[in-house]
């Protein structure tokens, strides 16, 4: 049987905007684009800087989304992901930084008023924790929570059992 | 001073006060049992005598792991969980994710279905302009609209019940395009709705639009300039009517929205009038939408040849759509496996909400609940 063709693979994306990040940042970024989507993997030392730019210079000045993903067998688990809008220029960019657990991000809060709750959520689903956030408390889960769900080392019907047992008055916790 | 983008709030005491022992500032809690906070919601509110200082929204009373479940599903498994996050649109949210896994399996729907989705997202858009427009007047006190709209609202209800089976959590669509043929008769029922529907705006916006009460109670109420819009990422009817025209319908088509011709209404004052007007204006809009897609609807297949087991290649995707409430978008990321590594959905109500602090400083705690209406969340997006 012939081998499946392989599927669609990220493509090195060049641009002006890629020219002149890679002139001020060298070899702290790369740039790709899958399926037609263009975003950039930056080195986490940049940060925030480079958002800081991005807003300014760049016109991207609509945070859409501040999100992670967690990958347990990497050496830095976190990928911590930004994705940018721009009105003027009708453009969508993501930009992607890996950090270690317990690494500590900078916070986009100054740059975005958006990423707020946005980080709040991502600091309540992952842990990691956001430098320069005026406010970094837990937003969707019970403040007393402990355990941060969306980690894969979380189970999917796992729960804080002494969350629920004090405060539910569910003797197991179950 | 206050800075009125910051989230922690700060109080402008006078000198003589603060030697006071009786406190000037209240604090008073808008529980999560209320029944103008449109579900769960708890705001606290900082109140000085009747004016609101400041306010801080507590959320995650609905929160059911959306996100984490969808890492133990299949793609198609997850499909009708989506619906329940916006569940007055759900329409809406199952094209969002049904777009996105299609984008990342690298698929395309087919026209048939395209011009279907369209006319199917349409209606609800309106069915969710209606419900918003009912509750929001009824938590301002005007108590007819919610009746009329509830009772229009059931024609397009009964459509999406002859089209899959449900009112509510439709799961309209399959990833690939729609499972359901159109039925025998749905063209005609669909043009029946818009000749009745067409009116009823009107009676609506006569009920409200020139009343002196209604002016009264959302003139100059929860103001918000395009600036603030724009840096606290809110979208929607709420970004229009602060002036800025921009529509992802318009500014990156989906579906079939390049085919149709339509307008993208805005306001000026970014108030709550304006963005009241802003949507009587979008139910318009779609209704000529809907007009023109289905005098159109092309012949073909409804769906597109999908592999019974999806495992889309590695990869990344965000996609996003234009909601009844603002962005709605779908931040999949795939690991080869059948089921996703992470699904995030970007819900335009929870990112909305948090203006609600600027929108109401300076203002009255009656008009609290204009703006909690005026912002149009559902309480199932905003927790997930």
């Amino acid at each position: 049987m012939p081998a499946k063709p392989a599927g669609p693979t990220p493509q090195p994306w060049n641009s002006p905007l890629v020219d002149k990040l890679k002139r001020q940042y060298g070899t702290g970024l790369q740039a790709w684009t899958y399926l037609g989507q263009n975003y950039l993997e930056v080195d986490r030392s940049l940060f925030p800087t480079v958002l800081q730019l991005l807003r300014d210079e760049e016109q991207f000045d609509y945070c859409v989304d501040v999100t992670a993903v967690h990958y347990p067998n990497r050496e830095r688990q976190f990928d911590v992901v930004w994705i940018l809008y721009s009105f003027a220029r009708n453009e969508r960019l993501r930009v992607k930084a890996q950090f270690a657990d317990g690494e500590h991000v900078p916070s986009a809060v100054a740059i975005w008023a958006t990423a707020n709750w946005l980080e709040r959520e991502t600091f309540d689903m992952f842990g990691t924790q956001f430098d320069g956030h005026p406010d970094l408390k837990r937003i969707l889960l019970p403040d007393g929570w402990k355990g941060h769900p969306l980690r894969k080392d979380y189970g999917i019907i796992q729960q804080d059992n002494e969350w629920v047992q004090i405060n539910l008055g569910i003797p197991s916790g179950q | 001073m206050t800075d009125p983008n910051s989230s922690v709030l700060h109080l402008d005491l006078d000198e003589r006060d603060k030697t006071f022992l009786d406190a000037n500032e209240l604090i008073l809690n808008m529980g999560p049992q209320h029944p103008a906070t449109h579900g769960v919601l708890r705001v606290i509110l900082r109140l000085d005598g009747e004016k609101v200082l400041g306010l801080e929204c507590v959320i995650g009373y609905l929160h059911r792991g959306v996100e984490k479940i969808a890492e133990n599903r299949t793609y198609t498994m997850f499909n009708p969980y989506v619906d329940r996050m916006d569940y007055v649109a759900a329409v809406s949210n199952g094209l969002g994710y049904c777009e996105a896994v299609e984008k990342l399996l690298n698929i395309e729907a087919p026209a048939r279905a395209n011009y279907v989705r369209v006319i199917l997202t349409e209606l609800n858009r309106i069915a969710s302009h209606q419900l918003w427009l009912g509750t929001h007047a009824l938590d301002i006190g005007a108590m007819t609209p919610l009746f009329y709209t509830f009772r229009d609202r059931e024609e397009i209800l009964k459509i999406f019940e002859k089209y899959c089976g449900a009112r509510l959590t439709t799961h309209a669509f399959r990833i690939g395009g729609c499972q359901y043929e159109t039925y025998d008769g749905f063209e005609k029922d669909v043009k029946k709705f818009l000749t009745f529907v067409a009116p009823k705006i009107n009676e609506y916006e006569e009920l409200l639009t020139t009343n002196r009460i209604w002016v009264e109670r959302t003139k100059k109420v929860g103001t918000i300039s395009a600036k603030d819009c724009i840096a606290l990422g809110v979208t929607g009817p709420v970004l229009r009517a602060s002036g800025v025209k921009w529509d992802l319908r318009k500014a990156q088509p989906y579906a079939a929205y390049k085919q149709f011709d339509f307008e993208i209404p805005t306001g000026q004052n970014g108030d709550t009038y304006d963005r009241y007007l802003v949507r009587m204006a979008e139910m318009r809009q779609s209704l000529r939408i809907i007009q023109q897609a289905v005098d159109s609807i092309p012949e073909g297949p409804i769906m597109a040849k999908v592999p019974k087991v999806m495992k889309p290649p590695v990869g990344e995707i965000y996609h996003s759509i234009e909601a009844p409430k603002g962005e709605l978008g779908y931040f999949i990321v795939s690991d080869g496996s059948t089921q996703p590594y992470r699904v995030r959905v970007r819900p335009p109500s929870f990112v909305n909400l948090q203006a609600l602090d600027l929108m109401c400083r300076g203002q009255l705690v009656a008009d609290v609940i204009a703006v909690i209406g005026t912002l149009d969340i559902v309480l199932g997006e905003v927790d997930r």
